[in-house]
Formats: structure tokens, C-alpha cells, sequence
């Protein structure tokens, strides 16, 4: 099977705490290598301790074995250090029709402006830095009053 | 950090050592390592118990960025010890003189004031460490730097806005914010010490300075504490030995928590 081959499937396998985006649209496949029926794929992880890292590399495997390739090795790599900057714009626009304001361009802010994902007002403001999963934050919209999660610019 | 001599590795690392190995450079990882485990175990002990519900999620936020960064750090340092420990190996099959945390990171909660005061002094010396770690001579730590550094950011934030909050608030929610640092206070001081082995990796750009690392700690945290009204505390007595492995009466216990399942079910595995 040929790298692109190889990255196709990958393309299709869904992030285990948000399903509505791949690992690609997520942006931490990094590399895809294939030598003769060894097959090499280099993932990169979101934070430190994003306990989802374990689950993926098993998904990556098992979506593989389903391809009909047996011999996969997964390697992590930390450097460079992953940035939402490298998430797609297709995986973003996924994120706000799933309900979650996607992270805007990084600019080493803590305190960004977000757009609520149900109705687009720019009149949020964040309840919590910290959320149901490392990435996100807790955030409510002053216009439709709806609460949301904001993935956090990282 | 000073710029980094060329041929510093191959000029430091003992003759006979294992391909890769650099016992220097695990001996700083598994410092760092430890101080992340330690905190991270530390703060686990407020899962449902925090103030609020928010509160809980922050501090397991921290914790499980805490205990990612101990996974990186423990993997390099089994790897450049090269005598083919693993992090487990590490975090559970270790006694407690074996540890080298600083003695700050295994205090008791306390209070919840008292648990933002250590996670001030904390963050406030942990995020200049890693910003200068991002241009490590070690590859390896400067990856592991490249990651904490953004969570870091975040945990630094956070414990900075909750000690304004506290020492800038009631009457009571003061007088408890500045005893609860008066009580971690001394034992920032160990996070600054020098030694033969931190000279060394100073020397070869691996490390990163304790002495201007200081300086900026001290600047961050006294404009914190000036915003929320607490007085720096003034002591001289300075507890010390974490490095060494001496530690104070509750790691123990501490330990016993994070160890037993493993110990008891050797190989366990989810």
C-alpha cells in the first residue's frame, strides 16, 4: 500500500473525544512512511497529557489492520510542538456546526474573542479556563444565553 | 542558559556509559520529572473536593498537564540513564529517599488558598524554566519544552488570578491567602539552589540557570502579591533535600497512594 494510500484511511479515522474531526483536521498526523510492508506513522500529541493519545495510536492501528496492513508502527513525536494553528479550516467549520467555537489564529493569547457557535454573536464571554478536556474552554453567549465549549487557541 | 559548547556532549559523558547515555542529563530530567509527578499527585487530592465545580476541572486540568510532562520527562530519563528503566518503572518501583522533587511540590493542600499559593510559586518559576528549555542543547528536552511551556502559561494565569482574588477579597479569604503562603513560602528557596551537576549542564546549555530564573520568579510573584494586597513573606529559615532525596513526613503517604495498585498488581495494565 502507497503512503497516500496509507493516509487516505488515516484521513477517516475520528478524534475519540470529538468525533465530528479527524486525527488529519485535528493536525497531528505528522508523517506517513511506507518501507516495502512496514508501515511508519508519526503522530504528534495535542497536550502533554491528553490521555486520547493512547486510544488514537490504537485506532490508527485497528483502521490499518481493517486496510489489510498488519505491520504499523506508530511514533510519537513532541518537537515541533503541535499548535491549533495546524488544525484544517475544514475540521474548524466541523467543530462550530458540531456546537464548538473553533480556536482562532494563535497569537499567545489567554483571553481571546470568541463567536458563539449557535447564533454568531461576538457578545461571549468565558465562565472557565478550563474545560471537559484539555483543549477546550467554558464559555456562554450573552446574546442567545446558550453555553458552549470553545477549543482553546493553543 | 549560556550558548552551548559544540562537542559538550561527547566531552562530559564518562567513558564506558552506554550508547546514548548522558547520566548527567537524567539526573536533571528525573528532577524535573519527579516535581511534575509530585505536584500532579498532590493536586489529584482535590478531585471532587474543590470549592467549585470549575475549580475541580481547573485543578485536574493542571494535574493531568503536570503528569503528561512527568511521562516525557521520566521516558528521557530512563533513556539517558540507558540502563532500560521505563516511566513506570520510574513513578512506581522507586522508594521514597530515590525521589528527587523539591520539597514545595510535595506539600500538604491545605486550604484551597494555601494550594494556589504553591501553585503561584510554582508556575511563576516553572514557566521561565521551559521558555528557557525550548533552546535546550538536548533535543529531546527542548520537545518536552516546547509543550509544557504553552500549558505552563495556562496554569501560571490561573494561579495568579485565584491568589488576586482571595488575598484581594474579604477579610477572611486575606487573612487565610497570606498564611497559606507564609506557610509553602520557604521552600520556593530550593527551587534555586545550585549545584555541581546543574553548573555542569548550565555549562553545556542543557539547563536552565537557577539564578536567572530568580530573578524573574521573584518579579513575577511580587507583582502578583502586590496586586492582591498579601505581604512577601520574610524569612530566612530555607528547608532543603528534596534533591538529595530527604523529604517531609506526608510524601510518604503520598507515595503509598501513587504506588500500591502497581506494586500490588505488578504489570498491571488498564
Amino acid at each position: 500500500m502507497t503512503a497516500e494510500l496509507v493516509r487516505e484511511v488515516l484521513a477517516q479515522v475520528p478524534d475519540p473525544e470529538i468525533p465530528v474531526i479527524t486525527i488529519e483536521d485535528l493536525g497531528i498526523l505528522r508523517d506517513v512512511a511506507v518501507e516495502g510492508t512496514h508501515v511508519v506513522v508519526t503522530v504528534t500529541p495535542t497536550y502533554s497529557g491528553c490521555p486520547a493519545m493512547d486510544e488514537i495510536r490504537a485506532d490508527i492501528v485497528s483502521a490499518l489492520a481493517a486496510a489489510g496492513v498488519d505491520d504499523v508502527e506508530v511514533r510519537t513525536v513532541l518537537a515541533p510542538a503541535w499548535t491549533t494553528d495546524w488544525m484544517s479550516e475544514d475540521g474548524k467549520r466541523k467543530l462550530r456546526e458540531f456546537g464548538i467555537a473553533p480556536p482562532g489564529q494563535l497569537l499567545l493569547q489567554i483571553r481571546p474573542r470568541v463567536e458563539c457557535p449557535q447564533c454568531g454573536s461576538s457578545d461571549t464571554e468565558e465562565m472557565a479556563r478550563f474545560a471537559s478536556t484539555s483543549c477546550k474552554s467554558m464559555w456562554r453567549c450573552r446574546s442567545c444565553r446558550e453555553p458552549f465549549d470553545h477549543f482553546k487557541a493553543h | 542558559m549560556r550558548p552551548p559548547h559544540e562537542d559538550a556532549r561527547s566531552a562530559h559523558v564518562p567513558a564506558g556509559t552506554p550508547d546514548g547515555a548522558d547520566p548527567d542529563v537524567a539526573a536533571y530530567c528525573l528532577r524535573l520529572g519527579d516535581d511534575a509527578l509530585v505536584l500532579a499527585q498532590r493536586l489529584c487530592e482535590w478531585a471532587a473536593r474543590s470549592p467549585q465545580l470549575e475549580d475541580d476541572v481547573a485543578l485536574m486540568n493542571l494535574a493531568l498537564d503536570l503528569l503528561g510532562q512527568s511521562r516525557s520527562l521520566l521516558t528521557l530519563a530512563g533513556e539517558r540513564e540507558g540502563a532500560g528503566r521505563d516511566e513506570d518503572d520510574l513513578a512506581f518501583l522507586r522508594d521514597e529517599p530515590d525521589f528527587v522533587n523539591a520539597q514545595l511540590m510535595e506539600l500538604e493542600n491545605g486550604d484551597f488558598g494555601r494550594t494556589m499559593a504553591r501553585q503561584l510559586l510554582v508556575s511563576a518559576y516553572a514557566l521561565p524554566m521551559w521558555q528557557a528549555l525550548v533552546a535546550s542543547a538536548d533535543a529531546d528536552l527542548a520537545g518536552v519544552a516546547g509543550k509544557a511551556v504553552k500549558e505552563v502559561a495556562y496554569h501560571l494565569d490561573h494561579a495568579r488570578s485565584w491568589v488576586v482574588r482571595l488575598g484581594d477579597g474579604t477579610e477572611e479569604s486575606h487573612r487565610r491567602m497570606q498564611q497559606g503562603l507564609d506557610e509553602v513560602w520557604p521552600y520556593a528557596s530550593e527551587l534555586f539552589e545550585s549545584d555541581a551537576l546543574l553548573d555542569r549542564l548550565v555549562e553545556r546549555g542543557v539547563a536552565a540557570d537557577p539564578v536567572a530564573l530568580q530573578l524573574i520568579w521573584r518579579a513575577t510573584v511580587e507583582d502578583a502579591l502586590a496586586e492582591a494586597t498579601l505581604s512577601v513573606p520574610e524569612t530566612d529559615w530555607r528547608p532543603t533535600g528534596g534533591r538529595g532525596g530527604t523529604h517531609t513526613e506526608s510524601f510518604g503517604y503520598l507515595l503509598a497512594e501513587l504506588q500500591h495498585l502497581h506494586r500490588s498488581h505488578p504489570g498491571v495494565t488498564w
